[in-house]
């Protein structure tokens, strides 16, 4: 195994080295960008990390300033579930032949909510399927913010984006739920011996499922939750309170699917308003009182229903 | 060395288990899977140690070719017409990533209407992203072509994909005795680990492989691939050399030219319809028309000297096209535009005509072949062009 051990419990197991550094030219308060230092310092130097294009290729990685200290390389939009795919067979294959060195590489998959629900879905469950050891972590910043903030299948019901416009004829933006991404992969493929929500506010618990899904054999899957100050119409400073109040209120849970066995690593003591969650973003701010009553019935079924409540 | 009766895809299969292959992804579609299901049997029967990955289509498949590659595997996968189409997102980026992956491509005709029957214009959609493209004219050519593709590819001036278009059916399908080496000779001629390259991803040596770039320096990194695709037109000379050395066989790097001694006319064209050709032009030899067969037998990269020189030497040259442009110049198939090209600034050059053929998968007689060759004899002696694009059979 690369490290001493898999949970980070306390700052003390937290690993001083970056492997995700200066470099890149994310905005201000990125949640991705924040997931991405977590992912790389969780898994360590012997990694190599290939995201789609979105925000965390693009506005990541510009020519001869790349912020990844661990090999990384580019995939297509839809095309992240292929990419680590063909990468860990090649390990694979190239160590059985004895054409490279036998020892453990993690193979780590990145993309967003379009690319991975939207487009990359079909690839991403090809690649799962294949059953090759690597990890697939999907970006949620709920939208193509990449692109200038599109709907994508994982925005949430309400919310403003460029497709999705509030406008006199149709009041509510976005009016598509949420696709339940990381229960269709865990419903899916019963191979998959590895599924997982996180979130950017908290990172010992992502941290801890980064490894995790890293060194069971086979494919994982991560899905966290990364808020986005401009797709979101949120000040900057606000990014990790508004993961926090994402988990707090219910609108984002934390839990994993450990060889089929679902469980809750985080549970709120007791629940906030969802409107806490939802007052302090732009891209809601034209839904009114029976919206957000809406909303928090929606959440108050699911959080019953996974035994948040 | 063996002498087998067998097919395109099978012999190409052989070629890919000669190599050594590392990583195979595969998607179905008619003509090319023979070469998969053939390679599936040989992983599952012990002959082949390589990951053979069962795509959910043709983009992933090509995608998960240039991780691999760009993991330091050899890899192989393949496509046919409206799949080469689907998978195009990843096949621009595969030079781009500056990978030498090695496919085929079983010529198919384009949907819509659904077609089984060879054109070349699958593939054709690729000509100008940085793939080098080559056709056989049979099996054997199919085999050795392949297992050239892999040390041209992985040549470090070079290190581009490389696809080998085979028409489908008449090559795919059709059975020819094809001369198989021992697995020791093909692997004297190509080594089973590539090369070493600087853009492999490895912990060892991390680095950043297609980062996001701008005005700044996106033009340099379009010229580097410009230069190997130059630098490509040595390379398969050397390789060629070298194969024909081992091996005995292999041919020209790139035209091989039929018949064409004190010709007055030619034909050129790509694949399996230089085997009609030969039999026309041979035929009509013994009526007294002094006619030859150009066979191309590499269109990426383009050996434009190597072109000039052979066909300079006619009055009349008829370039054959399984393929189609809408809408070009003349509207014309997309190999006439480019040997047009070629050969404008010759102070000297001959008439340049342009035949559509086989198109849909009909079969190219030797009976069409010679009304062409009657045609352009007739040409040369009149100078005068009544049509320049002719589509051949065509039903009014």
């Amino acid at each position: 195994m690369s490290w001493e051990k898999i949970e980070i419990r306390t700052l003390k197991d937290v690993p001083k080295e970056e492997y995700y550094v200066a470099g890149h030219r994310t905005c201000q308060g990125c949640g991705p960008a924040l997931a991405c230092k977590f992912i790389a310092k969780a898994a360590g130097p012997r990694a190599i990390c290939i995201t789609a294009t979105g925000c965390m290729y693009v506005a990541n990685c510009s020519y001869n300033t790349t912020p990844w200290a661990i090999p990384w390389m580019h995939a297509q939009l839809g095309g992240i579930g292929s990419a680590v795919a063909g990468a860990a067979a090649a390990y694979k294959a190239m160590m059985r032949k004895g054409k490279i060195k036998k020892e453990e590489i993690h193979v780590i998959g990145l993309a967003g909510d379009g690319g991975a629900a939207d487009i990359g879905l079909s690839a991403i469950s090809g690649a799962l399927l294949s059953g090759g050891d690597h990890l697939i972590i999907t970006y949620d910043n709920e939208s193509y913010a990449n692109t200038g903030i599109q709907a994508s299948s994982l925005t949430p019901w309400g919310a403003w984006t460029t497709f999705t416009p509030p406008g006199k004829m149709l009041r509510l933006g976005n009016v598509r739920v949420k696709k339940d991404l990381p229960k269709m992969i865990a419903a899916g493929h019963p191979n998959v011996r590895y599924v997982a929500t996180a979130s950017i506010s908290f990172p010992f618990d992502l941290m801890t499922k980064i490894r995790k899904g890293l060194a069971v054999k086979g494919p994982a899957f991560i899905q966290i939750h990364t808020p986005c100050p401009k797709g979101w119409k949120f000040p900057p400073e606000l990014t990790v309170r508004i993961g926090r109040l994402a988990v707090e209120t219910g609108m984002w849970t934390l839990y994993e699917i450990e060889d089929g066995q679902f469980r809750l690593t985080f549970k709120p003591p007791k629940r906030k308003p969802v409107a806490e969650y939802i007052k302090l973003q732009g891209r809601f701010a034209h839904l009114r009182e029976p919206d957000i009553r809406y909303i928090q019935e929606q959440v108050d079924a699911a959080c019953k229903q996974l035994g948040i409540d | 060395m063996v002498r087998v009766i067998t097919t395109g895809t099978t012999a190409i299969a052989t070629a890919v288990k000669h190599a050594d292959v590392d990583v195979i992804s595969a998607y179905p579609i008619r003509p090319y899977t023979g070469v998969m299901n053939e390679l599936a049997r040989m992983i599952a029967d012990g002959e082949l140690d390589a990951e053979y990955i069962v795509a959910d289509s043709e983009h992933t498949q090509f995608e998960i070719a240039k991780h691999a590659a760009a993991c330091g595997a050899r890899v192989f996968t393949g496509s046919a017409g409206i799949g080469w189409a689907f998978a195009h997102e990843a096949i621009v980026v595969t030079p781009t990533d500056r990978v030498p992956v090695v496919a085929m491509v079983g010529n198919r005709a384009l949907d819509d209407p659904g077609n089984f029957g060879v054109e070349h214009t699958d593939v054709l959609i690729t000509r100008d992203l940085g793939w080098m493209m080559c056709w056989p004219e049979n099996p054997q050519e199919a085999y050795d072509l392949t297992l050239m593709g892999y040390k041209i590819a992985e040549n470090p001036k070079v290190l581009l994909p490389y696809v080998v278009c085979c028409d489908g059916n008449f090559i795919t399908h059709v059975r020819f005795p094809v001369d198989l080496p021992d697995e020791e000779l093909a692997r004297e001629f190509l080594p089973p680990t590539p090369p070493p390259r600087s853009n492999v991803l490895h912990p060892d040596r991390p680095l950043s492989i297609a980062p996001h770039v701008d005005y700044y320096w996106g033009a340099e990194i379009r010229k580097q691939m410009d230069q190997a695709m130059k630098n490509a037109i040595e390379v398969t000379r050397k390789v060629h050399e070298e194969f024909n050395k081992i091996f005995g066989r292999g041919g020209p790097p790139f035209i091989e030219e039929i018949n064409t001694k004190d010709a007055d006319v030619a034909m050129i064209g790509v694949g399996g319809m230089a085997m009609p050709a030969r039999a026309a032009v041979r035929e009509l030899r013994q009526k007294g028309i002094n006619i030859g067969y150009v066979k191309l037998r590499r269109f990426r990269p383009f050996a434009t000297e190597e072109i000039r020189e052979a066909l300079r030497k006619f009055k009349v040259v008829a370039v054959l096209d399984n393929d189609f442009s809408f809408g070009s110049a003349h509207c014309g198939g997309i190999i006439f535009q480019e040997i047009r090209s070629a050969l404008y600034d010759l102070s000297e050059k001959p008439i340049i005509v342009n035949y559509l053929i086989g198109l849909g998968g009909r079969e190219i007689t030797i009976d069409a072949m010679k009304s062409i060759g009657k045609e352009i004899y007739e040409i040369s002696k009149t100078k005068e062009v009544k049509q320049l694009v002719k589509w051949v059979g065509i039903r009014e």
